[in-house]
């Protein structure tokens, strides 16, 4: 659990780190704490993983990966877990998760993200991933995004 | 939102997101850091950075929180939106904070957005909203395992 000052950090950093030379400096200054004590916090949280990453989010289409799919996996409830590693491990697959169904208009519990500067090289994506799942998979579809509605990510109230 | 999907990055820019994708170091002047590591100078790093930014090549720079690990919750949902309702639909899902992300998809079920707030029971809060608002049903897809998580792009 995040401690208040651990809260106001999050809520200093969520919209983006400042863009000043020093600026764990300018987040203490915001924050009245020391700037080795914002360094701390923020080391911590990467070591507990509440922060995956201190990083930049590339919009996708700006770097031509206009070919977005979830492809979605209906497998055998004793196999996903096996095979959902074995998918995630791929080297194109971002994300890999399993999520439950919703019968009978969606039979799909396995989610693997493919990103691809072409149709052809995202559906040769789903074509690998179709492989090796092989015959323990019985249906699959691709959802390609066809427009960002929204992109903020995470927004504590403040 | 148009599609930002023409930009021209130069080598530098490019090399620039590819570096910035990974840990940003915390030490006291880590744009001299990473500037050094490319043969940029800081106040270079600085502007491209905010110029990137400013045009929405990049959609933030920042850590990136897993809310799960704070206590909070982060959930995928998707709806079956009436074609002629999509925009109206979009607008009302959007103006919730609790939605992160939201893509329109090719499907029947043709909205797919990520809710994250700060405990377990504001996604349910945050779902019966957007049904009350919309008189769509909410299709809620929780995580129930993660296998791998880490998205990088390769800018070229």
């Amino acid at each position: 659990m995040p401690d208040e000052t651990d809260r106001r950090l999050i809520l200093a950093t969520q919209a983006g780190l400042p863009l000043v030379p020093r600026p764990w400096q300018a987040l203490a200054d915001m924050l009245g704490i020391a700037p080795q004590e914002v360094k701390a916090r923020l080391a911590a949280m990467l070591a507990t993983g509440a922060i995956r990453r201190i990083g930049a989010v590339p919009n996708h289409y700006a770097l031509g990966y206009r070919f977005n799919g979830m492809t979605v996996w209906d497998v055998d409830d004793a196999d996903v877990d096996r095979l959902g590693r074995q998918v995630g491990a791929l080297p194109f697959v971002s994300h890999c998760y399993r999520r439950p169904r919703h019968l009978p208009d969606w039979p799909y519990n396995l989610f693997a993200m493919v990103h691809a500067k072409s149709r052809e090289a995202a559906l040769a994506q789903v074509e690998r991933i179709a492989a090796l799942l092989g015959s323990a998979c019985r249906a699959h579809d691709v959802l390609f995004s066809s427009r960002i509605l929204k992109k903020t990510g995470l927004r504590l109230a403040e | 939102m148009p599609q930002r999907d023409d930009i021209a990055l130069d080598a530098t820019d490019r090399a620039l997101i590819n570096a910035l994708q990974g840990g940003f170091p915390l030490c006291d002047e880590p744009y001299r850091a990473v500037g050094e590591s490319l043969g940029l100078s800081e106040s270079e790093v600085i502007a491209r950075l905010a110029a990137l930014l400013e045009r929405r090549v990049l959609t933030r720079f920042g850590p990136l929180y897993q809310i799960e690990k704070l206590g909070g919750a982060f959930v995928l949902a998707a709806l079956k939106v009436p074609e002629e309702r999509f925009d109206e639909v979009a607008a009302a899902v959007n103006a919730l904070p609790e939605v992160a992300h939201n893509y329109r998809r090719e499907h029947a079920f043709n909205m797919w957005f990520v809710l994250a707030t700060e405990t377990p029971e504001g996604i349910a809060a945050a779902i019966e909203k957007i049904e009350s608002d919309t008189g769509l049903t909410v299709f809620a897809f929780p995580k129930e395992r993660e296998y791998f998580v880490e998205l990088k792009l390769d800018a070229g």
